[in-house]
């Protein structure tokens, strides 16, 4: 994201600072990767429907192929002892990433204090109780939205 | 690999694609349930190890279902994944990008945002919970687990060099 806020903002000009931050956090509300949300915003703001899928293209077809590559050389050395060894180093990292991905998050002014009980719960119904995500949201969801609602009152 | 499985995948992934507010990380749960519980299509550690192939990687972390599909239907899987969780998404944000400047400074939109971010959070801090758990079997790998993220939430190092280190560790056999 910072790379991609480099290139809008400050190389290509194609946004103003401003701009950037107000679809920014249009995007984090919207389902999808955000910086994916935000090529396609960037996209249809300058060519419409075309200009979504060019920017779309443009993100994912590279890192796509490199990807897919990666995923071939982990299937053919993956099973040899330093690569599958390495391998419990990199996961154990990887899932600290995520692990810090969330309290940066829980800890940020985004997450009003009154609203921290609806966190809990949905911790509680996802990873410990393993319900069905959609499930869940259908419940979880409207009735988080409508304590935000009251809470602004 | 079946058309069905195909399928499947298109199903699974489609559905997810509507819910993934904040990305990858808060549908990693719901994949995990689809994939390693529902459909056996591999095992939890498999699941983790592609998962810290797309940190890894460059691009977006959504990447890590191109490598689900591409796991468990060849290229053809990897296109329809990658497909059915970037479409339905990509279609709802390119529809609401037209019409959302409307909407600046209307007070239901910021609750809305209120109420969603809670849930994000918790689902973030669930598919952490979870990935750890896939990942980690040993003393030492959760303690890489949790220097990583004490390190990420301390400084600004970039994150590979993190992943690197973790993965030397693990070469030289501590973990």
């Amino acid at each position: 994201m910072p790379f991609a806020r480099r290139m809008l903002v400050e190389e290509r000009r194609w946004l103003s600072a401003e701009e950037f931050t107000e679809i920014l956090s249009l995007c984090q509300l919207l389902p999808g990767p955000n910086v994916v949300n935000v090529a396609v915003c960037v996209g249809t703001r300058y060519r419409g429907a075309w200009g979504a899928f060019a920017a779309f293209a443009g993100l994912m077809t590279a890192p796509f192929f490199i990807i897919l590559a990666l995923g071939a050389l982990h299937t053919q050395y993956g099973h040899l002892p330093a690569v599958s060894a390495s391998f419990r180093g990199i996961s154990a990292a990887a899932a600290g990433l995520v692990v810090a991905m969330g309290f940066k998050m829980a800890t940020s002014r985004r997450l009003r204090s009154g609203m921290a009980l609806f966190a809990v719960i949905t911790f509680i119904g996802i990873a410990l109780m393993r319900l069905p995500l959609v499930v869940f949201l259908l419940g979880a969801a409207p009735l988080s939205v409508a304590a935000a609602v009251w809470r602004r009152k | 690999m079946s058309e069905e499985t195909l399928a499947q995948l298109a199903m699974d992934f489609s559905a997810l694609s509507l819910i993934a507010v904040g990305g990858a990380i808060t549908v990693l749960p719901e994949m995990h349930r689809s994939v390693v519980e529902v459909h056996g299509w591999m095992s939890g550690a498999q699941f983790a190890d592609l998962f810290a192939l797309a940190q890894a990687a460059p691009g977006p972390n959504i990447l890590v279902v191109s490598l689900i599909g591409w796991k468990v239907a060849g290229l053809a899987g990897a296109v329809v994944a990658t497909a059915a969780v970037c479409g339905p998404s990509c279609v709802l944000t390119f529809a609401v990008s037209r019409i959302w400047q409307r909407f600046r400074g209307a007070r239901w939109r910021a609750a809305v945002e209120d109420g969603l971010v809670p849930v994000t959070v918790g689902l973030m801090l669930a598919g952490g919970y979870l990935i750890t758990r896939s990942a980690d079997h040993s003393w030492p790998a959760f303690a890489i687990t949790a220097v990583t993220a004490a390190v990420v939430l301390a400084t600004r190092i970039h994150p590979l060099w993190l992943l690197g280190a973790a993965g030397l560790l693990g070469l030289a056999g501590w973990v």
